[in-house]
């Protein structure tokens, strides 16, 4: 059985096919290509839980390569297309195939009405084969492949409704900001190469403690260029630019790509490598800073944003910058356990904004009003017309804001322990760890925040939309509430043994252990983080204006910090100005101007032709038609070869 | 010094002053004759190398008769006087004198290298064959032997070099 | 008498003088004329080896002189026609095939 894990990728990249046929065959029915969209996904997940019970039940000593076919055997250089299957890959898998099913079957309802419907699965569908790529890959090189493959049916994705430029533009930011990623992570391969000799997982990690001493240049190198990699793929510090933006696409785009599975490859990877981390500290340091930085960062754009996709967007990030923070500090079970649990919340909550903005939509298309169906300045109250929506969507607030008994409580609290923890030896590590409860302050204000907005208090759609407020169809309102059950119950993956659990996830992954706290100490560490929670959600309702919102044209301008949070920094406008206008300006005036068209266009093309000119003008003067000339030039050669002949 | 030597000597002397005044003098009529002397002289020059057959045919059909064509054909256009010099100019001397000095000094670097040893016949071949089989039986034997091909082809290209001759000076076709 | 290497050297001696004329000769019946001096020059070589190296060298004069005849006859009718058109034999002033 365990040797059927190519049926895994295999199914999504078989639906992929038949839906991209049927897209491009001009009619499809769209009752197949839905049938064939989520059915290969339902098959998908069904094969990765058999396998990973199975894995359960067997319970290798070590992870288990399957090889299919030699892919680039050149010298010392052996890279084949193989697949690892252990805990970590199982965890994976499974989160990536449930979560895809999930989330194919909303988009069912969502994108029912799309012309691009076939096109959509067939795109979708190639992403979940490429993500699995990326999560069951042997080697570097495959995972590498799904590491692009998902970048590019993520800009697909993102441009899906292309015939506008601005979704054409963010599906191309996305693509442009996550090559500078890639670079880093290509960088940090040939490293690795060159010091081990190998790519492929085992013999790397197995390698790394005799070729690299703890803390020196090249392992930290290679950690470095591989967490550019991830702050290109997960969206942190400096590279997390792409991610609002990529909220262009269909929101059940955003929900699988950009909160539960893509974002979440650079943690994957760091969890993956942690034989590589385990022996560099700068590394991880900067892994953990620039996390924790990056979910203080987020959190506090998220606080001023009027987009509901946007503010989620932002959490997004601020959540990846906590799944940093544990790989970072050493907690690798812990990050991937907030990855889990994140995937569920998040997902949850997309797929919730979803149902709103389909319901706005709706409403604003039956009376053909113009407002922006996303502005939250345009919502309130719209629990009356959609609860279930609400009631879910108040599920993922509780479990992204920490409250207990939720998901989120125990993993988030849990990776605030073990930079906590580390902050024992390592006093930087204390100001991770506030920076961290920072955020989580701030994430259950605007978590809160968005609720109330969204659901409750007056409504400011409009008299005459309000009637065709609706909640949606049970195919949409279905997996939002087994996500629910999963946000609220998830914790009980990984309950620790301080609270009577087994720790159960963390001890089937069998990643190095975290730092570890006294007991005491983590009883305290629990209360403040539920005394934080509780702060933000009553600070948000307590001090937000709810009744005083007025609809988003009606709005009037932001001041002051507000104004700085709104524009987001002004990062954007400063990364356009301090790098993307210099480099147009180069490219355009230097590279086009003068290399391109004036020296290989000029000096060498045209040069050429000149030059054979040239030579056929010297030639022409030859014809003089004199044969007295031609005697001179006949009597030349007959000096040579008498001379030739002499020699 | 032989008598033969001398002969040679002498006669090569004219020959090259006459074919020098040849190529030097304005009227074209004065070249042709000066280039009949130089023919002469090399006939003579024939005899003296064992190969009076061929001086024979030099005398008859170079000066006899190709010479005799030019000097006609330099009637027929009425160049018998000397016009304007056609000598080129200093430029054009400057560069014959420096084409023409390259080709004697290369040519006179070559002939001061001898055939190989195994090829040269021993020294009295040529006159003791002639001899036994006559001077134009010397020649006759191989040429209707050995080189009957060339000369059947030799005949073709004459009766070529006439026709041609004939089309080519007709005033109409 | 073998009087080889006297022989090539006049022989030399004259062949340069013809390039010489061809050179410096603008009329093109005594163009052909020097040319006529060269052919002579080569036939003086091939008789001076034929003493050496057999009779074939003679033979070989006879050829040239066949050859040198018909070319005398086709060139000589050429430049009449030539000078039929051109009403001049000054071979700078013939240049049609000037490209």
């Amino acid at each position: 059985m365990l040797a059927r894990v190519w049926l895994v990728p295999a199914l999504p990249l078989a639906g992929a096919l038949v839906n991209g046929a049927l897209a491009l065959s001009g009619r499809p029915n769209k009752r197949l290509v839905s049938v064939v969209g989520v059915g290969v996904l339902a098959a998908a997940f069904a094969v990765a839980v058999a396998l990973v019970a199975q894995l359960a039940v067997s319970h290798p000593a070590a992870p288990l390569v399957f090889h299919y076919w030699s892919w680039m055997p050149v010298g010392q250089l052996q890279v084949e297309y193989a697949l690892q299957l252990d805990a970590l890959s199982g965890v994976m898998l499974l989160i990536v195939t449930g979560v895809s099913t999930l989330i194919h079957l909303y988009s069912v309802g969502y994108m029912h009405e799309d012309a691009g419907y076939a096109r959509y699965f067939a795109e979708l569908n190639l992403f979940v084969f490429f993500m699995l790529n990326l999560v069951l890959g042997a080697s570097f090189p495959v995972m590498f492949v799904g590491w692009e493959g998902v970048g590019l049916c993520s800009y697909l994705l993102i441009g899906f409704w292309y015939n506008e430029k601005i979704n054409a533009d963010a599906g191309l930011k996305a693509f442009v900001v996550n090559r500078i990623g890639d670079f880093g992570f290509l960088v940090a391969m040939f490293l690795i190469f060159q010091y081990t000799g190998s790519l492929n997982f085992t013999d790397v990690f197995a390698k790394a403690p005799t070729v690299f001493t703890s803390g020196d240049r090249t392992i930290t190198a290679i950690t470095l260029f591989l967490f550019l990699g991830c702050a290109g793929k997960s969206a942190q510090i400096p590279l997390y630019v792409w991610l609002p933006d990529a909220m262009q696409g269909p929101t059940p785009v955003s929900a699988l790509i950009h909160a539960a599975t893509m974002v979440t490859a650079g943690v994957y990877l760091v969890a993956r490598c942690s034989a590589l981390y385990a022996l560099s500290p700068v590394g991880s340091a900067v892994v953990a800073g620039i996390g924790a930085l990056t979910a203080l960062f987020a959190a506090t754009i998220g606080l001023k944003q009027w987009d509901i996709k946007k503010v989620l967007a932002y959490s997004t990030i601020s959540q990846l910058g906590y799944m940093f923070l544990g790989v970072g500090t050493g907690a690798y079970a812990a990050g991937i356990f907030h990855l889990t649990t994140h995937a569920f919340f998040k997902a949850l909550l997309f797929l919730g904004a979803g149902s709103v903005i389909h319901a706005m939509h709706g409403a604003y298309h039956a009376t053909g009003a113009h407002e922006d169906p996303q502005d939250m300045r345009n919502m309130g109250g719209l629990r009356a017309s959609l609860p279930w929506t609400c009631a879910l969507m108040w599920i993922a607030t509780l479990a992204i804001a920490g409250v207990p008994p939720f998901s989120g409580f125990f993993s988030k609290d849990e990776i605030l322990g073990a930079a906590f923890a580390r902050g024992h030896t390592e006093p930087l590590w204390y100001l991770f760890w506030a920076l961290g409860l920072a955020a989580a302050l701030c994430t259950a204000f605007y978590m809160t925040r968005l609720m109330l907005y969204t659901f409750h208090g007056p409504n400011r759609t409009g008299e005459r939309e309000r009637a065709h407020l609706h909640e949606s169809p049970w195919i949409m309102t279905g997996p939002l509430v087994v996500l629910g059950a999963l946000s609220a119950l998830g914790g009980a993956l990984n309950l620790p043994a301080l609270l009577g659990g087994g720790a159960r996830l963390e001890a089937w992954l069998s990643l190095p252990p975290a730092p570890e706290l006294a007991s005491g100490t983590e009883w305290s560490l629990l209360g403040l983080a539920v005394i934080v929670a509780a702060l933000g959600m009553v600070g948000a309702w307590r001090l937000l204006p709810l009744d005083r919102l007025v609809p988003a044209r009606l709005a009037p301008p932001e001041r002051g910090i507000g104004r700085l949070l709104w524009k987001k920094y002004y990062v954007d406008e400063i990364y356009a100005a301090v790098i993307v206008r210099p480099l147009v300006w180069f490219s355009r005036t230097v590279l086009w101007r003068v290399i391109d068209q004036g020296i290989i266009d000029g000096v060498g093309v045209t040069g050429i032709a000149r030059v054979s000119q040239a030579l056929g003008w010297i030639g022409s003067q030859l014809q003089t038609g004199q044969v007295g000339f031609y005697v001179v030039l006949f009597v030349c050669g007959v000096v040579l070869v008498l001379g030739a002949a002499g020699h | 010094m032989t008598p033969t030597l001398a002969l040679f000597w002498a006669f090569s002397a004219v020959a090259v002053g006459s074919a020098l005044l040849c190529i030097t003098r304005k009227s074209p009529v004065a070249s042709a004759l000066w280039l009949v002397v130089t023919l002469f002289q090399i006939a003579a020059l024939f005899v003296i190398l064992d190969a009076q057959f061929i001086a024979v045919l030099q005398v008859i059909v170079y000066a006899g008769a190709i010479m005799v064509l030019f000097l006609f054909v330099i009637m027929l256009l009425n160049l018998g006087r000397a016009g304007p010099s056609d000598i080129k100019g200093p430029v054009g001397l400057a560069v014959a004198t420096l084409l023409a000095g390259a080709v004697g000094l290369q040519l006179f670097i070559l002939v001061r290298a001898s055939p190989s040893h195994d090829l040269i016949l021993p020294a009295g071949t040529l006159a003791g064959a002639e001899q036994t089989q006559g001077m134009v039986g010397l020649v006759a034997r191989p040429l209707f032997g050995e080189y009957l091909v060339p000369f059947e082809i030799t005949s073709v290209l004459l009766l070529a070099a006439i026709v041609g001759a004939v089309v080519l000076a007709k005033r109409q076709l | 008498m073998i009087l080889l290497g006297p022989a090539l050297f006049v022989s030399a001696l004259i062949f340069t003088l013809g390039v010489a004329g061809v050179l410096i000769r603008r009329n093109a019946i005594v163009i052909f004329m020097c040319v006529e001096l060269m052919l002579n020059a080569v036939n003086l070589t091939f008789v001076a080896l034929a003493q050496s190296l057999g009779i074939g060298g003679q033979i070989f004069v006879f050829f040239v002189m066949a050859v040198a005849a018909a070319e005398a006859a086709v060139g000589l009718a050429i430049v009449l026609a030539v000078y039929r058109h051109r009403a001049t034999l000054n071979l700078q002033r013939i240049n049609l095939l000037k490209g």
